[in-house]
């Protein structure tokens, strides 16, 4: 196959086997359709370009580095109305993230339990997970969007905020926390608690090797948590508590100082989350009675208890059919969480649709818009993917 | 197979260049309109007075009645005017994109809007401003007091600017609470999601008339802005942009010179003043002019009367909304409405 063009000979070259020898008459057909088509996308593309520059639209990306003059309330960097459209881009791309993480790790929990609670024995348990699966998933997300925002709008005023602690409030402008105030020595509690990661994972490994090889078992979950928990608090102390809090206080309008978590924020996840974990919840349930039976019965004969035989041998079969189809909601979440819009939660569509506005670059935005997004869904099934091998059956 | 797709490919080359022909042979807004046989107008998603629809389910309003004015001076018929809703957000990619031919949509007459969007504003049919409402509970008297209030916004509008520029002049804080359109606007500073409300006066005006308690709500005294509203078409087109113009000016010519919705057949058929018989068709080519039939104005006023009637009947202090004329008084009565005269 290194060069079809070349009889067999393989010194000769004639024009006519391009026709006549099947082969090569495939091969000429496909460049001929490949070279059309390539025709075809460079025509539509000049076209389009030509007409643009007609119209006078599509001027290039000039205008992210323009001043946006306009206000955002949820800013995880530093923003003001005096920066540029691109970095109101950024902040809108970082809360876009914020809310898929938070949906995603939120979604997985409500999932898996909700997936292992509708198989309970427990007839009012699985009857009730069955309830909120076939309720979630069978409306629309953007009206249980609605309906959060709703419901949370609907909390007590600031005047009448819920108290939590004196320290938190909650109103129908959302939570306000207390901010954590970092000062000097803060680094090294931030250290210990890296330290305390890699301890707790060498730990796991220590454990794991001795288990195999003399058989004895060491809590080393128990053990890492007390390092990862343990080794900061000591720091914390030693080093005098460098930590304040900035407690939010009562103002005119509004409580000041802290930080606010906003019902549009709330809304949106809470919403992401339910929606997608009733999906998850399925998924999980499919992964489960994929595993047959008898695996439980061998597990159980070789006397493992019941929470280990679930541990042990039904979820890692189980996450192989689990971890496919989990990919795409999670990707499904991230793209929904454009429906922010309707509420006001500034995501990256609802930035860039302000952006789009104010400096009339629809294409641009647009594509920025679809580069953002495919390239979330990219990673995060890239991700997925590499995960899903690493669980994939060993097979010998 | 191989084949097939070959010609498949080929053929989808002559369609892509069929459909670019199409494209770039466009014709004049006009000509598209009298072809289509009718004219497509953007107006508001539903903004009390301006656009909203009756009881029997027909838009109407005052940005209503200047495409219905437009539709009877180029078709002869009011009512040949297909309604694209549009919100704050999409209404310039629809006009550039041709969706529409018209946007009348309280929308700000701005330097970037005109020059670097590409659209021609066609004159003023209202002057605003940006003002506030708030609860008069808040026991706030001025827009600078609000230091650390949540503002309702619609994004996407000159006031999302103009409330960043007027919060950091004033070096105050605020929560800005972006929303897509003025009716979820208004619910959620309905539910305090927000303390106050800003838009221009005149849509304050119209949010104020549908609260049951309006007078637990006051309009702030501060107007931060200066707010032309007007329709605008694509840039590009003089002949479409001429029309509209004068549609419009024939609206505000016609209150100066006293033509009314009722009067209009009568003093069409003459009159003593030559700048009514010259509007109205009696005498002069205008309409030769402006490639219009002879009646254009007369279709025009027809439809829903002079400025001052569209204005009394659907913002003025007789209506909910309760607007007095102020700047949008006639030059000789006080105001800054001023139409260049039809010769």
């Amino acid at each position: 196959m290194s060069n079809p063009t070349l009889n067999d000979d393989g010194d000769q070259f004639d024009v006519r086997r391009l026709l006549t020898d099947e082969r090569s008459r495939g091969i000429v057909l496909q460049l001929a359709v490949l070279l059309a088509v390539a025709l075809v996308i460079a025509f539509i593309t000049a076209n389009t370009l030509a007409n643009l520059q007609r119209a006078g639209l599509a001027s290039g990306f000039g205008f992210l580095t323009d001043t946006a003059f306009f206000d955002i309330n949820q800013k995880l960097i530093d923003y003001t109305s005096q920066s540029t459209f691109g970095r109101a881009l950024v902040v809108g791309f970082l809360n876009t993230i914020l809310v898929s993480a938070m949906g995603i790790v939120t979604a997985t929990l409500i999932g898996f339990t909700a997936g292992v609670l509708r198989l309970s024995r427990n007839w009012i348990i699985s009857r009730a997970v069955t309830a909120y699966v076939e309720f979630t998933r069978n409306v629309p997300v953007l009206l249980q969007i609605i309906f959060w925002w709703a419901t949370l709008t609907a909390l007590p005023k600031v005047r009448d905020s819920l108290s939590i602690g004196d320290a938190a409030y909650l109103n129908n402008r959302g939570m306000r926390l207390p901010a954590p105030i970092l000062e000097a020595g803060m680094e090294w509690v931030f250290a210990a608690v890296f330290l305390g990661i890699v301890a707790a994972i060498i730990l796991s490994r220590w454990a794991r090797k001795r288990q195999e090889q003399t058989g004895q078992t060491f809590p080393s979950g128990w053990a890492g948590l007390g390092l990862i928990i343990g080794l900061p608090l000591i720091v914390y102390y030693i080093l005098g508590q460098p930590l304040e809090w900035d407690v939010p206080v009562r103002k005119r309008f509004n409580f000041d100082g802290g930080f606010n978590v906003t019902p549009e924020l709330i809304a949106l996840w809470l919403a992401l989350s339910t929606y997608t974990g009733a999906f998850i919840s399925e998924i999980v349930r499919s992964g489960i009675l994929s595993v047959s039976r008898g695996q439980t019965e061998a597990a159980f004969a070789l006397g493992l208890r019941p929470n280990q035989t679930m541990r042990l041998v039904i979820i890692p079969q189980a996450l192989r059919v689990i971890i496919p189809p989990l990919t795409s909601q999670y990707l499904n979440l991230t793209k929904n969480s454009s429906l922010a819009i309707a509420i006001g939660y500034q995501d990256l569509v609802s930035i860039g649709g302000t952006i789009l506005n104010q400096s009339g670059q629809a294409l641009e935005v647009v594509g920025i818009w679809m580069a953002v997004y495919l390239s979330l869904s990219l990673l995060t099934s890239a991700y997925m993917n590499w995960y899903n091998k690493r669980i994939a059956l060993v097979e010998r | 197979m191989k084949a097939k797709l070959l010609t498949g490919a080929i053929a989808a080359a002559g369609l892509m260049a069929i459909s670019a022909t199409a494209n770039t042979a466009h014709a004049g807004t006009l000509d598209d309109v009298r072809a289509a046989g009718e004219l497509k107008c953007g107006i508001n998603t539903g903004l009390p007075g301006f656009a909203f629809t009756d009881d029997k389910g027909n838009w109407t309003g005052f940005d209503v009645a200047y495409c219905r004015a437009l539709a009877g001076a180029v078709l002869g018929d009011p009512d040949k005017v297909k309604w694209v809703n549009l919100t704050g957000k999409n209404r310039f990619p629809a006009l550039t994109s041709g969706e529409i031919d018209v946007l009348s949509r309280n929308t700000t007459w701005t330097f970037s809007r005109d020059v670097d969007l590409g659209f021609t504003f066609v004159g003023v049919n209202y002057y605003d401003g940006q003002g506030f409402i708030g609860r008069t509970a808040l026991g706030a008297k001025s827009a600078k007091e609000l230091d650390g209030a949540s503002v309702c916004i619609q994004t996407g509008t000159t006031t999302e600017l103009n409330l960043a520029d007027f919060f950091r002049i004033n070096d105050i804080e605020y929560e800005p609470v972006p929303i897509e359109t003025n009716e979820e606007a208004r619910k959620a500073y309905e539910a305090e999601r927000c303390d106050v409300y800003t838009t221009d006066a005149s849509g304050l005006a119209a949010t104020r008339s549908t609260f049951p308690d309006a007078n637990a709500h006051m309009v702030f005294p501060e107007i931060i802005s200066k707010e032309p509203l007007g329709p605008l078409v694509r840039q590009g087109d003089d002949q479409w942009a001429d029309v509209a113009r004068w549609t419009l000016n024939a609206l505000i010519n016609a209150e100066e010179f006293g033509v009314t919705q009722a009067n209009v057949a009568e003093l069409a058929k003459g009159t003593d003043n030559p700048e009514i018989n010259r509007m109205l068709g009696s005498e002069g080519s205008l309409a030769d002019m402006l490639g219009l039939s002879k009646d254009w104005a007369v279709n025009a006023i027809k439809a829903e009367g002079n400025y001052s009637e569209i204005f009394e009947r659907y913002l003025g202090t007789n209506t909910s909304l309760g607007i007095a004329r102020g700047l949008n008084a006639l030059w000789k009565d006080g105001g800054i409405l001023y139409a260049p005269p039809m010769r």
